[in-house]
């Protein structure tokens, strides 16, 4: 039997999140349960090896942005705190992290790379609440790749000599570094594993939204009897950083964030004798040419800007369509934008959780109307939003001019930009028209025209027929405004020792 | 032996043969869209981690029984065999009078008899394989005929294969009229066309056959015989369904879509639906447009079934075998 229907007519009708459901499609609440986790009213910070109060006494609280309540309240470390940190990682580097052979580093490290993945569910539970991204996406993509990061620099520790052959590689001793609140333990993972690989000692700052995951991670980390400073956490915003930043006792800074934040690390390392490594922010192009898998396309696509809410620094936040292909292409996006699950991001079937803070929620609206107002077309689903907390609905925008603020300027959430093109040379130089260049995306059946784009996009990171793949062993970093230095793989060496020529 | 240059597809009589383009009924050109593996199976594994609970879970399983094919197709298959598979078609769980009728039952040409007198008055569709099933490769006008005395035996739904040997040897205008023909055959039956995506070699190649047989006239496209490995999978019933969508939007014609082949949990049927459902719309999930070809996963499903109504598993027992 066949029944005729006009082009378009396919639609899935999405109602999500229903207690009861209506539609065979409208899924029954499937929550995670968030029993696994054990809040504490008040976390310390995480000096030489021991959970200690500020010295200031003063703290601050962390909330669920999905449901605006209140999780914790955490440590606000000042200078005399950073100052205790940056000592007790000075004297566990000198006393008796830096001799300690490679393979005894090695195993503490997989001790920690394995209670990590014994205790995934909690992290990812954890991480969901304390940020707002899908628990589906907390348990299948930023657990996993945490366990990984451990387990692969794990296996450097004892290694080096054969990483750098006859340049005697040293560690640089004690490492200060801040992280973002868009994959908290993952980011606090690729700041540490190498870090600790290769022999340094460190003072972790993680994002002051997000410091939950981060410090359970300092409490598996002490039971797994790493020896007392070696790895330290201090809590706070920008203040904190700002003095961990400035320590002179510091051998190296290592900063992931926004564009303007890191100008201002950069300024205040200069002429100090620290090491520094950036990753900043992106506008990340994903290109689609005519011959492109367009099903297929569409699913990068959708991954590229509305995975972890748009919430990514390589995110693919321009889409560059070949002009033939582009109304088509644009049809299909919309219809899969209707059948994004936006909600609870406890709901095992969530597929857009929440915007992590009311500030970034700001900025999103600010930066999409001006969309509006600078004339692009705007496009969003007509799905139901939860009454508090922090939301916004996937967008796309079409009819966009390279100069309208929305092509220019990073937004850092779940709003798409799409520009047309008509030649490879015209993608690439549209692709290039950036400060940025963190990540770009091809997709294209031609193998020979995948390799002559790769080669002249300016982008630290180019995925071809697909998007957001990242590994251990994959150096991950950009270039201009997006930052300098590599993290992950052998590359990813090279920022925390020292070589003989 | 002449050689198309474009497609290298040859006769035997020698002289080139025009390769096949893909164009709906007005002629209008119908585009293809290229597949990529990689992305097309990690979508389809990402729709199968939908957790599905409560009462979706319910109802997916009152679906996967109302939209399924209830099958047998063996040399050993009685007129007794047919009768009992017949009798658990009508009324699944005799105990439970809330469970649905299957769609349909799906035997070989000879046992259409049979079928049809022990469903008369329940409204379960009687499908048969015709057409030379599964090889395809006995002469056409002997098809044509097992396809018509199947029909003429009371079918009302005829599932054929597609010829392979000619698609793989590039004769896809043969393929194509082949199909034509078939339908043609029919008559009111509704005609599914068996890609045997197992043998295809690519998801490429399944996206074109599949286009091939909508455009040809199929009812419904289908995933397998059931008879070699790999049969439906995920990846394959996520290409086909994203064909189907294609081509409707490209031609306003809608046809079904049968999984058929290695489905044999509850769970395989209800993560099938939602990679169905979630490229083709909820409408489609409904038997006039989707079904599932199975035999063994009937009793899964009702085993499912009696989990969520009495909170523990049955004994397998308690289900009968036909």
């Amino acid at each position: 039997m066949t029944t005729d229907t006009a082009p378009g007519d396919i639609a899935p009708r999405l109602r999500h999140g229903l207690s009861v459901p209506s539609g065979l499609l409208d899924y029954a609440p499937a929550p995670e349960s968030s029993a696994i986790v054990h809040l504490r009213d008040s976390y310390g910070l995480f000096i030489n090896g021991e959970f200690v109060a500020p010295a200031s006494g003063r703290g601050f609280a962390t909330i669920n942005p999905a449901t605006e309540a209140h999780l914790a309240e955490v440590a606000e470390a000042d200078a005399t705190d950073v100052d205790r940190a940056v000592t007790a990682a000075r004297a566990a580097f000198e006393g008796s992290w830096r001799d300690l052979p490679g393979r005894e580093r090695a195993k503490l490290i997989f001790r920690l790379a394995r209670a990590i993945q014994e205790r995934s569910r909690e992290l990812a539970v954890l991480e969901t609440l304390d940020g707002g991204k899908p628990i589906r996406e907390s348990r299948d993509i930023d657990l996993p790749l945490v366990a990984a990061h451990f387990f692969h620099h794990a296996g450097w520790a004892d290694k080096l000599n054969h990483a750098f052959p006859g340049r005697n590689p040293q560690p640089l001793g004690v490492v200060g570094q801040i992280i973002p609140w868009n994959f908290p333990l993952l980011m606090a993972a690729w700041k540490l594993a190498p870090a600790l690989a290769t022999g340094n000692t460190v003072v972790l700052k993680p994002a002051e939204t997000t410091p939950l995951s981060a410090l359970l991670l300092a409490e598996i980390i002490q039971e797994c009897d790493f020896p007392p400073g070696v790895v330290n956490m201090v809590t706070g915003a920008g203040a904190t950083g700002a003095a961990l930043v400035e320590h002179p006792g510091l051998d190296k800074i290592a900063f992931t964030g926004s564009t303007s934040v890191g100008k201002g690390i950069a300024r205040a390392v200069a002429g100090t004798g620290k090491r520094l490594t950036l990753e900043l922010g992106g506008k990340g192009a994903h290109i689609v040419f005519e011959d492109a898998a367009l099903d297929q396309a569409v699913e990068g696509i959708v991954d590229g800007i509305f995975f972890n809410q748009g919430h990514v620094c390589c995110a693919g936040s321009r889409l560059l369509v070949q002009e033939p292909v582009h109304d088509e292409l644009m049809a299909r996006l919309r219809r899969r934008l209707d059948t994004l699950r936006v909600g609870d991001p406890m709901d095992k079937n969530t597929d857009v959780g929440a915007i992590n803070s009311r500030e970034q929620l700001d900025r999103i609206t600010d930066l999409v109307q001006s969309g509006v107002d600078e004339g692009a077309a705007m496009y969003q689903p007509a799905c139901d939003l939860p009454g508090n907390g922090f939301w916004f609905r996937p967008t796309v925008f079409t009819d966009v001019a390279q100069s309208f603020r929305i092509a220019r300027e990073e937004i850092f959430g779940p709003v798409l930009s799409a520009l047309t093109f008509r030649t490879a040379e015209e993608a690439v130089e549209k692709a290039n028209n950036t400060p940025y260049g963190l990540s770009a995306g091809v997709w294209t059946e031609k193998g020979s025209r995948i390799l002559w784009v790769a080669d002249r996009l300016e982008a630290g990171v180019v995925w071809s027929n697909t998007f957001n793949q990242f590994d251990p062993t994959s150096p991950f970093g950009g270039f201009g405004e997006s930052g300098f230095g590599r993290e992950g793989g052998w590359h990813g060496l090279h920022a925390y020792v020292k070589v003989a020529q | 032996m002449a050689t198309s240059l474009t497609t290298g597809a040859t006769t035997a009589a020698g002289g080139s043969v025009a390769p096949w383009e893909p164009r709906a009924a007005d002629g209008r050109a119908v585009r293809v869209a290229p597949v990529d593996e990689v992305a097309l199976t990690a979508r389809a594994a990402r729709l199968r981690t939908r957790s599905i609970k409560t009462t979706s879970k319910a109802a997916l399983l009152d679906l996967s029984i109302r939209i399924m094919d209830l099958t047998t197709l063996e040399g050993a298959d009685t007129p007794g065999r047919v009768r009992a598979l017949c009798a658990k078609a009508r009324q699944p769980d005799p105990l439970d009078a809330s469970v649905p009728q299957v769609a349909a039952v799906c035997v070989y040409p000879a046992l259409v008899g049979v079928a049809v007198q022990a469903l008369q008055g329940t409204g379960i569709h009687v499908a048969s394989v015709a057409g030379s099933f599964p090889a395809g490769l006995s002469r056409f006008d002997v098809q044509l005929d097992d396809i018509r005395a199947a029909v003429d035996a009371g079918a009302d739904e005829i599932d054929t294969v597609l010829n392979r040997s000619a698609f793989l040897a590039g004769r896809h205008q043969q393929v194509f009229d082949e199909v034509v023909a078939a339908k043609q055959a029919c008559g009111a039956a509704h005609l599914k066309v068996i890609l045997e995506a197992g043998e295809l070699g690519s998801h490429d190649a399944v996206r074109r056959a599949s286009t091939l047989a909508i455009l040809a006239g199929a009812d419904f496209i289908k995933t397998s015989t059931g008879k070699i490995s790999p049969a439906a999978t995920p990846a394959v019933a996520l290409c086909m369904a994203e064909a189907i969508r294609d081509v409707a939007d490209q031609t306003g014609r809608l046809v079904g879509l049968k999984l058929a082949g290695g489905i044999r949990t509850a769970k395989d049927a209800w993560h099938y639906c939602v990679i169905v459902g979630e490229t083709l719309g909820e409408d489609f999930l409904h038997p006039d447009t989707f079904r599932l070809g199975a035999s063994s996963l009937l009793n899964d499903v009702l085993a499912q079934r009696a989990k969520l109504r009495d909170g523990r598993y049955a004994d397998s027992d308690d289900f009968r075998v036909d």
